[in-house]
């Protein structure tokens, strides 16, 4: 062990290798007896530039189901691209992305995939009950008022169902957000940063939820700048720095107890 | 389905322009003040002016200059609140958004043009109803013309600082046959011409541009969305 710093634990550190080869897989969330399982998510040899710019160099990992990663780095390292990608919003420049073994952008994938940008992806002029509708109707969710209803009730919005969004106060429109991207039950969600700029309404709402689809199996990727909500939330990290995934593994007691360990252990400072 | 959430796209973008009426007033007062302006120009009471054989030329020069306005906004309004990625993420084809879209958009122009021309028929003293037939049947493919280029050139430029001006600059260019072709039928109908002869040759151009750019624009739309 090196005097110089903190030891690194022998969870996979992942290896990028030469323009245009297919990277070591690293697999997140394997869990034991889960070698049969067909992975939830499956990254392989991801590169997106922009113009001559590498933002993704050559990403592969696996994540299995039931697995909730956490995407970890700093401001400009490819969480986001990387997201985009994952979601089918962007195209990789080479490699390729699967979830449960089809490709992103079939139709009948997306249906499967929850997503959660930046933004809070709501139509200001529609109501809260009018915004659930249109995409449970683009989604085909069965029941749908009922559905609809079950969310508002969840996110604590029932009272105004009716009410245009353009008139909801900035945390009735992030619990709405988040009660769109659950709306249909997806098998994956792909969530950007989701608990920026919530309030604490928000925050606990949004963490209910995502317990709840942890209990059930669903696999959940987070890129997050919230260590401490992150790190209770994951079951797995990855670090992503410079377009190169630098660590993947298990959440472990240490990254809890201190949150800036991973930073400081992998961080290029 | 595909339909189904096409219709859905389209009744989505007719309910928000209703509760706002931003493109509909601004294109639809556009449109007007085009006829009006162009009503002092000519002087259509002057026996020396021919009104029906430039009253072609009049409209779809009104029509297609407001209608770059109310497109403009057909794919602009999705950026609020980054609604264009949850779109793209959902589980429907960029074809069927593109129709949506379309439909909801020739809705408007329709509705807008219709209008216009019954303040052209009272402003410029012109009868419009005597072969009002092919004159609407002219006016839909010209319109679905216009439709099908500024929805797909609004979804090329809805991420360029400068849509408002890149949307016309190639949107235009690509109208010329089209246009044409829509000014020359509207300018005989008005004229009493009915639609048989050489001008069915122009009827035919037009619904070949319609049917060829359409099947074009669904093809490439998936590309000019995602990348």
């Amino acid at each position: 062990m090196s005097g110089t710093g903190p030891e690194r634990p022998s969870s996979s550190p992942a290896t990028a290798g030469s323009p245009g080869a297919i990277g070591s897989v690293v697999p997140i969330g394997f869990r034991e007896n889960s070698a049969d399982l067909e992975s939830a998510l499956e990254v392989k040899g991801v590169w997106k530039y922009y113009g001559d710019f590498p933002a993704l160099r050559d990403i592969a990992f696996n994540v299995m189901p039931g697995s909730t990663v956490a995407l970890l780095g700093r401001n400009g390292a490819g969480k986001t691209t990387l997201l985009r990608i994952l979601a089918g919003l962007s195209k990789p420049s080479r490699g390729s992305v699967t979830i449960h073994g089809s490709n992103v952008r079939e139709e009948s994938t997306r249906r499967r995939i929850g997503v959660l940008g930046h933004g809070i992806s709501l139509y200001d002029e529609l109501s809260a009950f009018e915004n659930l509708r249109l995409f449970a109707k683009l989604y085909g969710v069965a029941n749908a008022p009922q559905r609809i209803d079950e969310m508002l009730s969840r996110t604590d919005l029932t009272r105004v169902r009716d009410g245009l969004v353009r008139e909801f106060s900035r945390g009735m429109r992030q619990r709405l957000a988040v009660a769109r991207v659950f709306l249909h039950d997806p098998q994956v969600l792909l969530l950007d940063e989701p608990f920026t700029s919530l309030d604490d309404r928000a925050i606990a709402v949004l963490q209910a939820l995502l317990n709840d689809m942890h209990v059930r199996g669903r696999t959940i990727v987070m890129s997050t700048h919230q260590l401490r909500e992150a790190m209770e939330t994951a079951t797995h990290v990855a670090m992503i720095q410079r377009g190169q995934i630098v660590h993947a593994g298990e959440r472990t007691q240490v990254m809890l107890d201190d949150t800036g360990w991973l930073y400081r252990t992998y961080g290029d400072n | 389905m595909y339909l189904r959430q096409a219709w859905t796209i389209a009744a989505k973008d007719l309910r928000a322009e209703w509760r706002t009426r931003e493109a509909v007033n601004a294109s639809l007062a556009f449109m007007l003040v085009i006829l009006v302006l162009f009503s002092f120009a000519f002087d259509p009471g002057s026996s020396d002016v021919n009104i029906q054989a430039i009253s072609g030329g009049l409209l779809w020069l009104a029509y297609s200059f407001a209608a770059a306005l109310a497109l403009n906004r057909s794919f602009a309004r999705e950026l609020q609140n980054d609604c264009l990625d949850a779109l793209l993420a959902s589980p429907i084809s960029a074809s069927a958004l593109f129709f949506g879209k379309a439909f909801a958009n020739f809705a408007l122009l329709m509705a807008m043009e219709i209008i216009s021309l019954g303040v052209f028929s009272v402003l410029y003293n012109v009868k419009v109803l005597t072969q009002i037939w092919g004159l609407l049947l002219v006016i839909l493919l010209g319109t679905w013309a216009i439709t099908v280029m500024g929805t797909m050139f609004s979804a090329l430029t809805v991420n360029l600082r400068l849509r408002e001006l890149m949307l016309p600059v190639m949107m235009y260019p690509s109208l010329i046959v089209p246009l044409t072709a829509a000014i020359t039928l509207t300018s005989d109908l008005l004229n009493g011409i009915p639609l048989r002869g050489e001008n069915l040759l122009w009827v035919k151009v037009l619904v070949a541009f319609d049917v060829i750019f359409t099947s074009l624009v669904v093809i490439l739309i998936d590309t000019v969305l995602v990348g």
